[in-house]
């Protein structure tokens, strides 16, 4: 079980704070260090994932607005000097447009890897993904879909999500949930470098549509050895991140380091915590979450979108009908309030590690 | 004469400027005017400009008007018996979606709306294959998913239908994009609605496939009505001929009753369109003689008698009929023969239908995903259990 570390400072809160180093306590198979890896953030790791993404299909595509300069975080960096104008390229401003332009490539059989720019403006698209994308194999009786054949493509919607520290409104959305509940697609979320590479490449080869979402503000910050070669890390699959006995903490992305020095603070408390990232959040992975609490007896969930409605809510609600009679406490959710994301209150609208701390604390006190 | 300095650069290029303050007209002075080949009584006007059809396919044309039209009475009325329990008619727009269909060759890929069987009948789906889809049974190539009339057929190059207005025109763009990619001697035909080229999709659609320089034809059918809501209601242009500049687009005008004009504008488009790799934007003025669907009634929002003047006066299934028995092609006889057949198809791939074991229970469960995850082989399990404890709560005709 090797240690791989990820620092970051969240700046733009008025102090600098140090992020503790980040665990990635298991590694898969595919994740580990054979052969190279180098140390590189999160907007190369993706940035790799789509080089090998494109190298190895020659129908593989990847558009969206700003995309051919290397985009606005950087993600597609390259990919239109190598890959050429035709299969690298921006679209008109029109998030409807590329999401319905990318389910007519997928359904041709190509591998369509469409970019919306931020997840605050992923709304448009959202009759294309719900209403067609999910329902493009169901409702043909698999004739058609986004999408099985022979090469099996598909179509992949990337997006930037999350808090940036000064982001507001509609630069720091999680808009999770509102996928969540549509049959037909598939959520996922990466918390790190090498985590994001491998799972990008899964979602790409992966003949449902997916939605993507980075959290926008390791792709900077979150740095980390990734191997360089062409590896996919499972989707629907858990992994314990950190094991403990005392309490089950579950969340995805960029939450996960908060909640990381969450776990170290309660241990020096005797706390002990098992902190699982969920990595996928449909079809999520109930087996490993509902295994940890019949270990634990108490969960814990946390995320930066609003508490009313979000995902946290699909796993309380699971694990309460799974394990009431194992519960030694009420599910808590940690996680952000019921407001539009704030500018100045950010600090005060977020789920914090004192709040996590506090919450575990409760819990395990009940 | 515009002199060097009288023009001005900027991003998008250079544009000569004027000191004279002029706004465009939010008209011209006269509409767009609208191609067509046939007089109302089916004579063809002469010295027109037209791409000529031969007599088998113009016999096939003249004969699946008749049988769509037929096979629109038939399922509308046992919609009415309450054997199946939707549908929507294509009458008025026969010449619409058979010419255009009979234009354009089987590699071409079709994005429907919804009111263009037409095309699928051209290119061969049966009777009976209609039928399944409406009575939802276990042949439906949808698996009894979707209502009545959501038709798809990949053998036909003819994509699932969806309620959703526009829905698929930005998909034509990517459809196209791709075929693009492959050089294909292909093109993808999208159908729209007047009503539905108010939705965002139309914008996008048209926009991606102008910058794309895909080859798709939008086909627009202008029907006058967006179920109760007139053209009146839904535009201030002159129809949707005029948006096609507005994106680049080469666009045209034609009387969607003439189903020479139609089949001639079709050939043409998906030339320019293969050919040239770019959009083409057809406007297809017609009439939707019948309700919006069976669950529409258009006496009450228009008069009785507009419609039975379109019906009768302006039928296109008459007025290709005039022109396809004054060349010598149809007969009275044939006519009688072909009316009575389909009747009878029809009856009997209705009984065989309304027949025919729906799909099985486990059909609810697959194709939401390639494969079923977890959660969904959970519901199954726990779903059949309650259907074994309660089965009075569930249709007999569904296996389990």
């Amino acid at each position: 079980m090797g240690l791989r570390n990820i620092i970051g400072k969240r700046l733009g809160l008025g102090l600098v704070r140090r992020r503790k180093p980040f665990s990635t306590a298991t590694c898969d198979g595919d994740g580990n260090g054979n052969g190279n890896a180098k140390s590189i953030n999160l907007y190369s790791a993706i940035n790799q994932a789509l080089h090998i993404a494109l190298e190895t299909d020659n129908r593989a595509f990847v558009f969206g607005e700003d995309v051919s300069f290397g985009g606005v975080f950087r993600c597609t960096t390259g990919l239109s000097d190598r890959f050429g104008k035709a299969r690298v390229f921006n679209t008109p401003l029109c998030e409807q447009g590329i999401v319905g332009f990318g389910i007519g490539l997928a359904a041709m059989g190509n591998r369509a890897i469409a970019e919306i720019q931020f997840a605050d403006y992923i709304y448009p698209a959202f009759d294309q993904i719900v209403n067609e994308a999910a329902k493009f194999r169901y409702r043909s009786g698999n004739q058609f879909n986004c999408g099985v054949s022979n090469k099996f493509p598909g179509l992949t919607i990337r997006a930037p999500y999350g808090a940036v520290g000064h982001g507001g409104h509609y630069h720091s959305q999680s808009p999770e949930a509102f996928f969540c509940h549509v049959p037909g697609i598939k959520v996922v979320i990466p918390r790190s470098p090498r985590q994001a590479k491998g799972l990008l490449l899964s979602c790409i080869r992966d003949p449902n549509p997916v939605v993507f979402f980075e959290p926008k503000w390791l792709y900077r910050l979150a740095v980390e050895e990734v191997p360089e070669h062409d590896y996919m890390l499972p989707l629907s699959e858990a992994e314990v991140i950190r094991q403990g006995s005392d309490i089950t903490l579950v969340g995805w992305g960029a939450q996960l380091s908060v909640m990381e020095q969450a776990c170290n603070e309660a241990e020096k408390d005797g706390i002990s915590c098992e902190l699982i990232d969920l990595k996928t959040l449909l079809p999520w992975d109930k087996e490993t979450v509902e295994a940890s609490v019949r270990k634990t007896g108490r969960v814990l969930i946390s995320h930066e979108a609003p508490v009313t409605g979000g995902f946290g809510a699909e796993i309380s609600a699971s694990i309460v009908e799974r394990c009431f009679l194992r519960l030694e406490a009420p599910v808590a959710r940690v996680c952000g309030l019921d407001t539009p994301f704030p500018l100045v209150f950010e600090p005060f609208y977020m789920p914090t590690k004192n709040k996590i701390l506090d919450a575990i604390k409760a819990t395990v006190n009940y | 004469m515009t002199l060097a300095w009288q023009s001005v650069d900027f991003p998008g290029g250079k544009v000569s400027y004027t000191s004279e303050m002029s706004f465009i007209s939010e008209s011209s002075q006269t509409r767009v005017p609208c191609y067509r080949v046939l007089e109302d009584d089916g004579d063809l006007i002469s010295d027109c400009d037209f791409q000529q059809v031969s007599k088998e396919d113009a016999v096939k044309m003249y004969s699946n008007m008749v049988t769509l039209q037929i096979m629109d009475n038939i399922f509308y009325e046992a919609q009415r018996q309450g054997r199946i329990s939707f549908y929507l008619t294509s009458a008025g727009e026969e010449a619409i979606s058979i010419a255009s269909a009979a234009a354009l060759s089987e590699q071409d890929i079709i994005l429907p709306q919804y009111r263009e069987p037409g095309v699928l009948l051209w290119r061969g789906f049966t009777l009976q294959e209609f039928a399944d889809q409406c009575f939802g049974n276990k042949a439906d190539y949808g698996k009894g998913r979707q209502m009545p009339i959501h038709y798809g057929s990949k053998k036909h190059n003819f994509f699932t239908i969806s309620s959703p207005i526009a829905t698929q025109l930005p998909q034509a763009a990517g459809i196209a994009y791709s075929l693009k990619m492959d050089n294909k001697k292909a093109c993808v035909v999208s159908y729209i609605g007047d009503g539905g080229t108010s939705e965002g999709d139309f914008h996008a659609g048209l926009n991606f496939a102008a910058v794309m320089e895909a080859p798709v034809i939008f086909f627009c059918r202008n029907n006058g009505w967006a179920i109760s809501t007139n053209v009146s209601e839904q535009f201030r242009s002159d129809g949707i001929v005029v948006k096609g500049r507005a994106y680049g687009i080469r666009s045209i005008r034609v009387d969607g009753n003439d189903a020479l004009a139609v089949y001639s504008a079709v050939s043409a488009a998906r030339e320019m369109a293969i050919n040239e790799q770019r959009p083409i934007l057809i406007e297809a003025l017609t009439y939707r003689v019948g309700h919006h669907s069976t669950s529409d009634d258009s006496t009450k929002y228009r008069q009785l008698d507009e419609i039975v003047y379109w019906k009768k006066a302006r039928n296109p299934v008459n007025r290709f009929r005039n022109w396809v028995q004054n060349i010598g092609w149809w007969s009275e006889q044939q006519e009688t023969q072909l009316r009575n057949s389909v009747r009878k198809q029809l009856l009997e791939a209705i009984q065989v239908a309304e027949k025919t074991e729906k799909p099985p229970l486990s059909e609810l469960f697959t194709d939401v995903y390639d494969h079923p995850p977890s959660n969904l082989e959970e519901q199954e399990k726990h779903l059949r259990e309650t259907v074994t404890r309660h089965p009075k709560d569930y249709p007999s005709d569904i296996s389990v």
